[in-house]
């Protein structure tokens, strides 16, 4: 019999052990907590996502435009500087007549971060702005435009609002909000899924079925099919709420209005994000598949992964601190390291629509996929049948020796 | 040592049968453990080798060796002449001595599997492995869960798998282990059978009984180490041939007929057995001896050393009663 007879390739070796996990994983309890997951993750990561819209406002508050003329700006500037500590009042930048443009093309214009428009007079003053923006501001300016008349507080002018649908302060809030949401999002996925790939090593070894593997094909084929299952799992669930998302955006795009898009459109976005998440899962589901070749028990899995959650956790903190500030030595950290890199690109993609970055970004977590997937696989033969596989009666002794069978 | 992974071609003019597995000074280590010290084993294709000593021997080591879970320390193993046993895992059957199936699996998916980790399309095993249910009267048991089956049944599914494939090499590590004896007796036959299609068949047992029944030839293991590695005649041939003589008189003239250390055992009925091997002089001397000094002779016959007494002479005493204790340990 020749050799190409008589050898699984290692690809098809990986696809019998990815096929045997898929459909064991699909056809689990644990896929099922696993589809129900996004339900809590979503809360999570909207309550998250809120919470960083919060601080990118909190780091860069909208501001007033304030476009009346030069004179009663200046008047409307001395209102403000002399109410400012009495009251709590937006920031304002005034606009003077030379520079005067249509309160729509303020709003759009990137360089400010305008949140509202005062434009007319300071007898009719005309508020213009996103809905909730406008509402929250009228009283302000009301009562700094009867300050800037020299009037007293009780005759306050009539503001005129003029509702938009967008500001630019409203797309950054938004795309801040969904890169705070994906991060999020990213972290906790990854996080069941790579917890999921080590419990199902474990109880693999539990079952005594690693001996039978490691005697029939290469452990590198193990180690590939074990972490390429879970990633197709993942897919499906992706797919399965992907699809429900869509579905829910397509037949209610009408009463949910228009949904601020990520600087670089959502179908890029979600591409993007697919993408992320693949290379996200492969760097930390080798580094705690690895891990799971070492532990014999549940018991020793929580202990050896105790430095691979903190990692993640590290990551997961570096990358939200980071979206805040584009271009830091944090952020660009945060997309250099490998394991983060994933998570910083996420937020950028949200917030820039700058696309060499992730052709670069993707390249550079490929080519780290590759060493951890490489070294894992390597780590993983050498260190699976010598921490008690099949054992069981003797204590299994990992990391610092070998235990001797019969 | 050699490298290439190809099978190293035989001289045309050697007319020994061909080795299934050769396998010259293997060593492993543990730690500061030596598990494995410089075992050499020639299984020729098809025939039933046993590996024979205690737990703890270094029995599962050297077959793990041999299949390539782990790699030797030191030494060269081949099978069919591959150094790489994973080149030719098409070839090979295993039942490791801990037994694992995943238990949510149905009897026909876990052949089927077992089949294609080994090569053999998925539906093709499923099928095959309903066949071998039927064939061994797991039938009935076809659809069933794995974590539903008795630990006997499991047992065969997984042998069932090891074998679905049809492979050249069989390796079974501790077979008879937690069988109860009538499922003994299946597995034996199987084995014969396996054999008789002209598969090669190594398993390791710490039950001598098993190995002097199934085996052409064994690896007598103990510490590590391998005494003894050859036919199972051989190793009975080591010692001499036994005279059991059983005597109604337990003095007289002639008891200078038998050697001084001839063993002793009375009976409760009065009968006297004698146990010494077969003098020089021969068998006719003998008995005109006994006769004419009035032994009284109720029985006398020749008995061949058993293959017990066999690895008591090759092992030793302290490992032969490891074996023992092993072994009523399976029956408790």
């Amino acid at each position: 019999m020749s050799d190409n007879a008589s050898r699984l390739p290692l690809w098809r070796a990986a696809l019998v052990m990815a096929r045997r996990d898929f459909r064991a994983i699909l056809f689990s309890k644990a896929f099922l907590f696993f589809l129900l997951g996004p339900i809590f993750f979503g809360a999570i990561s909207a309550t998250a996502g809120a919470l960083g819209a919060k601080a990118a406002e909190s780091s860069d508050p909208p501001k007033l435009a304030v476009a009346l003329s030069d004179a009663e700006n200046a008047a409307f500037a001395k209102a403000h500087e002399n109410l400012a500590e009495a009251v709590g009042l937006p920031a304002i930048v005034t606009v003077p007549d030379s520079d005067r443009r249509d309160a729509a093309e303020l709003l759009a214009d990137k360089s400010d971060n305008f949140g509202a428009v005062l434009t007319g007079s300071l007898e009719t003053p005309q508020l213009t702005g996103t809905e909730e923006r406008i509402a929250r501001w009228q009283g302000e300016v009301a009562l700094l435009s009867a300050q800037a008349l020299g009037g007293s507080s009780a005759e306050l002018p009539d503001v005129n609002l003029s509702p938009t649908r967008t500001s630019v302060a409203t797309i950054r809030s938004a795309q801040t909000a969904t890169a705070t949401g994906a991060i999020t999002l990213l972290f906790l996925l990854t996080m069941l899924l790579a917890g999921m790939v080590l419990s199902n090593l474990v109880e693999e070894k539990a079952n005594k079925i690693i001996e039978i593997l490691a005697a029939a094909i290469p452990m590198e084929a193990v180690f590939y099919g074990k972490l390429f299952a879970m990633l197709a799992v993942s897919f499906v669930g992706i797919a399965v709420w992907g699809g429900i998302a869509l579905l829910v955006l397509t037949l209610g795009s009408a009463a949910l209005g228009p949904i601020p898009e990520p600087a670089v459109g959502w179908p890029l976005f979600v591409i993007l994000f697919v993408t992320y998440f693949a290379t996200a899962y492969l760097l930390i589901g080798s580094i705690f598949l690895t891990i799971g070749s070492m532990a014999p028990t549940v018991r020793d899995v929580q202990t050896l992964s105790m430095p691979a959650t903190i990692l993640q956790l590290a990551v997961f903190f570096l990358a939200t601190y980071s979206l805040s500030d584009p271009g830091s030595a944090a952020e660009i950290f945060a997309v250099l390291f490998p394991v983060s890199s994933p998570y910083a690109m996420v937020a950028r993609a949200a917030q820039s629509p700058v696309l060499w970055t992730h052709a670069a970004a993707l390249a550079w977590q490929l080519l780290w996929v590759a060493i951890f997937v490489r070294t894992g696989s390597g780590l993983f033969r050498k260190l699976v049948m010598k921490s008690g596989a099949g054992g069981g009666h003797t204590k299994p002794r990992f990391l610092f020796g070998r235990k001797a069978r019969s | 040592m050699l490298t290439e992974p190809n099978a190293k071609p035989r001289p045309l003019t050697d007319t020994s049968p061909p080795l299934a597995i050769e396998a010259k000074g293997l060593v492993k280590r543990f730690d500061d453990t030596l598990a494995v010290d410089g075992v050499d084993i020639s299984v020729p294709e098809g025939a039933i080798y046993g590996i024979l000593g205690p737990n703890g021997a270094g029995k599962t080591t050297t077959l793990r060796m041999l299949l390539g879970i782990i790699d030797p320390d030191e030494g060269v193993r081949r099978i069919f002449g591959h150094e790489r046993p994973h080149e030719i895992a098409r070839l090979i059957g295993y039942l490791p001595e801990e037994r694992g199936l995943y238990p949510a699996m149905k009897c026909d998916e876990a052949i089927g599997f077992l089949g294609a980790l080994r090569g053999l399309p998925v539906e093709e095993g499923k099928r095959r492995g309903r066949e071998m249910m039927e064939a061994h009267g797991l039938g009935h048991a076809i659809d069933r869960q794995i974590r539903q089956l008795s630990k006997g049944m499991a047992q065969t599914v997984q042998l069932l798998g090891s074998l679905v494939h049809k492979p050249k090499l069989v390796v079974l590590d501790e077979p008879f282990s937690g069988l109860d004896a009538i499922n003994q007796g299946k597995l034996e036959g199987m084995i014969r059978e396996l054999a008789d299609d002209g598969t090669t068949v190594i398993f390791s047992t710490h039950v001598i009984h098993h190995a002097e029944r199934l085996c052409d030839d064994v690896a007598i293991i103990a510490g590590g180490k391998v005494p003894y590695a050859g036919s199972v005649d051989a190793a009975r041939d080591r010692i001499p041939a036994q005279v059991r003589l059983e005597t109604a008189n337990g003095e007289g003239e002639w008891r200078s007929a038998l050697p001084d250390d001839a063993r002793h055992d009375a009976k409760a009925h009065g009968g006297h057995f004698w146990y010494f091997p077969v003098p020089e002089s021969g068998i006719e001397a003998l008995l005109k001896r006994l006769i004419e000094g009035g032994a009284g002779i109720l029985s006398l016959s020749i008995e061949r050393a058993g293959l017990h007494d066999a690895f008591v002479e090759i092992a030793g005493e302290a490992a032969a009663r490891a074996l023992d204790e092993d072994a009523a340990g399976d029956l408790a």
